[in-house]
């Protein structure tokens, strides 16, 4: 093998180890050096329990809702003529650009007392912020570019064609979506629902702001790593740290091998 | 069933695709729409399809007006140039499509399928995907395809364009031979006069979006109905105001009253023809096109002088 080859494989893999197997591979080892039993409690505290309830449950509705939105983004900005199409196309990443800390605190603007549509809801017995709506709307927020990233570029490629001619055979804009274009952009859409999903159990910042952090009622499973961290209940976090990276690998790793291996590449 | 599109217009911003276009394909028929790019000719073939709406004008197919009508509505059979084969079905679900669409009864889709696939000679293809086949054999299953919906009328966007020579000559006469089978009227746009020729009994010439004749195959080729026409059907020599054909030009090695002398720059064998390029003692560079006889009789070689003579040539009033 050429040196240069090896040069650059050792880079890469020193890269990854230094930044990201490193520090994860210490959190594992911290979680069962006191032994299992002690992560198992850390684990199964009511607490706990409830913070990986709400994540999941914020996560249920924000993957469909960024998922379908997602592709409807995508089919506008690509098959779309329209005025304003590359705007949308830019605000679709606003996201990545964005600090999730700016996100919760406008969502705090919008909703908290004087905002403008805190009317809207407080009249009717609808509480938004420090609860699972502001929570949701905030993870919605982070995680919008996930899908619409991965499917736009598979769109462009496959062209309009296989559409139109599913139209000249007589099928309508509805069953041409659903036996042509989606099939045709399935692991794009699978790609950026994975994505979606890592991003929504992870996100952090955004729903610190708006959920108010009460143990029980609006504490994911991120905000209860700290919680426990801030009450030098090291264990703890470590242990709730290890399931949040375990999920993501897990979902990772389904997606690797369901994928089919000529599209790998 | 005839088709009848009747003073369409289409415009792309500044671009004139199409300038008042009027044509009649009648019943049964084979026609092509022949031109060089831009010329307008797939946008029309598209306006006919309902995949392009005409600025101005009508479609009528089948005597109905289907000006308004969308794609599905029109009864059409369409084949794609890069022939937009449905990549995550197989072969037979491709040729399936339409009939599925159409909710007939899993027993004669079952039927049709297979017996289409035997006229498009992929009958061992059905469960293969597009990905496994040749680029002659996805544009069989193309049109496979866009029979199975007994279609109205046959659109096809420049069918065999991307396909290598070989092919694309085995594939014209067999789709001449399809079209005697089935008489299905068809409109076939190509860039390829020779095509055009060998495959449809009417051509329609077009040029930067406009009609210039419609004509057999014969009469376009000996009555060009102007100079663009007379260019595009097969090669020719300008000659001040005069077109001749390569053909139309005699070779001798002695001079009479009427041959102007030229000296032989190139000689190129292409099997049964000799392509002759000369210089005329005028500076003008003409090609004639020989038998293999004629130009083994003359001994033709480069640098040698020979004497020519149209015996054949156009001219046309100039408007």
């Amino acid at each position: 093998m050429p040196l240069r080859s090896l040069g650059l494989r050792g880079v890469a893999i020193g890269y990854l180890v230094v930044i990201l197997l490193g520090p994860l591979s210490m959190v594992f080892w911290r979680t069962f050096e006191h032994g299992f039993g002690q992560a198992w409690e850390a684990i199964s505290a009511p607490g706990s329990v409830h913070a990986f309830e709400l994540t999941l449950i914020i996560a249920a509705i924000a993957v469909p809702a960024n998922t379908v939105f997602g592709v409807v983004c995508a089919l506008a900005v690509v098959r779309g003529r329209f005025r304003g199409k590359g705007l949308v196309n830019a605000f679709v990443d606003l996201p990545l650009a964005l600090s999730p800390v700016v996100v919760g605190l406008s969502l705090f603007l919008l909703y908290g007392r004087g905002g403008w549509f805190y009317g809207l809801f407080a009249d009717h017995g609808i509480q938004i912020l420090f609860a699972l709506p502001s929570m949701v709307l905030a993870t919605i927020f982070v995680s919008v570019p996930f899908v619409a990233r991965e499917v736009v570029p598979t769109l462009r490629e496959i062209g309009n064609e296989q559409e139109q001619a599913a139209h000249t055979l007589g099928a309508s804009g509805w069953q041409t979506f659903w036996r042509i274009t989606l099939p045709s952009i399935r692991w794009a859409v699978v790609y950026g629902v994975v994505l979606t999903t890592a991003r929504c159990l992870g996100e952090f910042g955004a729903v610190a702001v708006v959920s108010g952090h009460v143990e029980g009622k609006t504490e994911t499973a991120t905000l209860r790593v700290q919680d426990l961290y801030e009450n030098f209940n090291l264990p703890g976090a470590y242990a709730i740290s290890l399931v949040l990276a375990a999920m993501a690998v897990i979902v990772l790793v389904t997606m690797t091998v369901i994928r089919p291996r000529e599209e790998i590449a | 069933m005839s088709i009848s599109i009747r003073n369409v217009s289409k415009q792309f911003g500044d671009f004139v695709a199409l300038d008042d276009v009027s044509l009649e394909v009648p019943t049964g028929s084979l026609v092509a729409l022949l031109g060089p790019s831009g010329s307008g000719k797939s946008t029309l073939l598209r306006i006919v399809a309902g995949l392009e709406r005409p600025d101005a004008g009508a479609v009528h197919i089948a005597d109905e007006d289907v000006t308004g009508h969308a794609p599905q509505e029109r009864g059409i059979g369409f084949v794609f140039q890069h022939y937009a084969a449905f990549k995550h079905m197989t072969v037979y679900d491709n040729v399936a499509f339409g009939l599925k669409i159409r909710k007939r009864p899993r027993a004669e889709i079952r039927g049709r399928v297979h017996e289409l696939l035997e006229l498009v000679q992929l009958e061992g293809f059905a469960s293969r995907y597009p990905a496994q086949l040749s680029g002659g054999q996805r544009q069989r299953m193309g049109l496979a395809r866009a029979l199975a919906v007994d279609p109205k009328v046959l659109l096809l966007d420049e069918p065999f364009g991307a396909l290598d020579a070989q092919v694309r000559k085995e594939l014209r006469v067999w789709l001449r031979r399809l079209h005697d089978e089935t008489h299905t009227t068809t409109v076939i746009v190509t860039h390829d006069q020779e095509e055009a020729m060998e495959v449809a009994e009417t051509v329609a010439v077009m040029n930067r979006g406009k009609i210039e004749q419609v004509a057999g195959p014969v009469e376009l080729y000996e009555h060009p109905a102007n100079e663009f026409v007379m260019e595009f059907v097969g090669a020719v020599n300008r000659l001040g105001d005069a077109f001749v054909r390569p053909h139309d030009i005699e070779l001798s090695l002695v001079p009479n009253g009427t041959t102007r002398e030229a000296m032989v720059v190139r000689v190129v064998h292409l099997g049964f023809d000799v392509r002759v390029e000369l210089v005329r003692d005028d500076g003008e560079a003409i090609s004639a096109q020989l038998t293999r006889d004629e130009a083994a009789a003359l001994e033709l070689r480069e640098g040698q002088i020979v004497y020519v003579r149209p015996t054949r040539q156009t001219t046309f009033v100039r408007d």
